[in-house]
């Protein structure tokens, strides 16, 4: 079906697509909709989920987790103060390897208080062994959500799959649903390997391990993000077959001989792409790398397509506040360090709180870049 | 305790299904206070035993019979639970 819906409609769409066995949700902007839309979906009967309205974001990650515990399929959403407030959470969610996936619209992180789109609620929760997803549209947010609850499973992982606050969760695009059935079909059910609440077969979760087991357990966790990106790739083109989308994990547009190329991941992609496309109209070569799943890091992956270019500017809708760049940047230059012939590397922060990123600052991006001279080891994007 | 095991050797999610480890390590041994239980007292309504948090109340038969202290962490649910005050909490002596 070709539908107008929003980034956030298109999330909740997709999660009664998906009718979860839970749901435990607080409401934050910009994420809001998609919980509150969800709700309507459970209150008109059109869901079997069990909709649990919880009083705190951290409360809600952790019903989450009692619930998957007991085998069933769960799924949350939220944003910025929200994420932050579930922080300690998620890394119980991802060393229980349990398979819960979270809708994000990102948003900044105060203060001071913002509530538009950037990538630092997401990139905060980086280190807590949750899958990442950054999608471009709502189109790949609606297709990327439903993947991300059959890769999640597979995997024994979380999966947070974000778009980008406002830019994505609130304007409309128009989009190609599935039927709810071949949605039903392509997820199956999920097949636990135990349940909580199975007094037959009593288990015991969250043991305390001390110095003898503890890292030997977060070994094997660290095991399964490492094992995990041939099941992302199984699992997208498992979904190209039925919906006849593609994303891949890392894609390079308009790469071909090109001279300089930006890094980036998220919505303004699409502005990039704009910018690219005009630049090679004048005969400049130009590309971008997109990069779709910022965890588990593909870092092969990245290396094997960044070497091929002298110059690369790495662009983060986030700063780590740590004095050398954004967080992508500091992670592509770690994976570029053991190359023969190291790429001239930048940074480029750009977008905080939502701040426009329009395709002359692509432009302006990309022309820099290309000049391979900074004075700076960032730029900070249309900062005054 | 028997050789450590390796990384691969272990349960995912830490999720422990094999719950012999339950058996081995006796978890009531920082208890301070110990409730005693008196036979002559006691009603047997096993309030007692739905709200130990430790299964540590042992039934025989459907019947209470005493306290598990190799369990019991002395929290004194039981005897505060307990209509008949059947259960009474003393100090732990070593």
């Amino acid at each position: 079906m070709i539908l107008a819906k929003t980034g956030n409609e298109a999330f909740a769409y997709a999660m009664k697509q998906i009718n979860p066995d839970v749901v435990a949700a607080y409401p934050i902007t910009p994420s809001t909709e998609i919980v509150q839309l969800f709700s309507n979906y459970v209150s008109d009967g059109e869901v079997d989920t069990e909709y649990v309205p919880v009083e705190s974001e951290h409360s809600a990650m952790t019903a989450c987790i009692g619930a998957a515990v007991c085998g069933c399929r769960v799924m949350t959403a939220t944003a910025s103060q929200g994420l932050a407030l579930m922080h300690e959470m998620l890394f119980i969610a991802a060393g229980l390897r349990l398979p819960i996936v979270m809708a994000v619209a990102s948003r900044s992180l105060s203060s001071p208080l913002n509530i538009h789109g950037d990538h630092s609620d997401s990139v905060a929760s980086r280190d807590s062994g949750w899958l990442q997803f950054f999608c471009e549209t709502v189109q790949e947010g609606y297709d990327t959500l439903i993947q991300a609850v059959k890769i999640a499973e597979r995997a024994n992982l979380p999966a947070l799959v974000g778009i980008d606050g406002f830019i994505l969760s609130h304007c409309q695009e128009r989009i190609e649903t599935l039927e709810d059935q071949v949605v039903r079909d392509f997820l199956g059910r999920r097949k636990p390997a135990y349940n909580l609440l199975d007094w037959r077969n009593p288990i015991l979760v969250g043991p305390a391990t001390l110095q003898d087991y503890y890292f030997e357990f977060k070994r094997s966790e660290i095991e399964g993000m490492n094992q995990v990106l041939p099941i992302i790739e199984e699992v997208q083109a498992e979904f190209g077959r039925i919906a006849g989308r593609k994303y891949p994990v890392l894609e390079e547009y308009r790469c071909e001989d090109a001279e300089a190329v930006v890094v980036l991941m998220g919505s303004a992609c699409g502005t990039v792409r704009v910018a690219v496309d005009r630049m090679r109209a004048k005969g400049k070569k130009v590309g971008m790398v997109k990069l779709r799943v910022f965890r588990p890091l593909v870092h092969s992956l990245l290396k094997k397509s960044l070497v091929k270019f002298k110059k690369i500017g790495v662009m983060d809708r986030v700063d780590a506040v740590n004095s050398y760049g954004g967080p992508l940047f500091t992670e592509i230059t770690s994976v570029l360090y053991d190359t023969d012939e190291r790429p001239w590397v930048f940074s480029y922060v750009y977008g905080l709180g939502g701040k426009e990123f329009t395709p002359e600052d692509a432009e302006m991006v990309l022309e820099q870049v290309l000049t391979g001279k900074e004075d700076e080891l960032v730029t900070y994007v249309g900062v005054r | 305790m028997g050789k450590l095991k390796g990384w691969r050797e272990l349960p995912c999610g830490a999720i422990i299904t094999d719950m012999s480890a339950v058996k081995e390590n006796k978890t009531g041994a920082w208890r301070s206070m110990r409730p005693v239980w008196n036979k002559e007292k006691c009603k047997q309504c096993l309030m007692c035993w739905i709200y130990c948090p430790d299964s540590a109340i042992v039934i025989v038969e459907g019947k209470v019979t005493g306290i598990d202290y190799d369990y019991c962490k002395g929290c004194g649910n039981c005897a505060s639970i307990c209509p008949a005050k059947a259960i009474v909490m003393e100090k732990e002596r070593k």
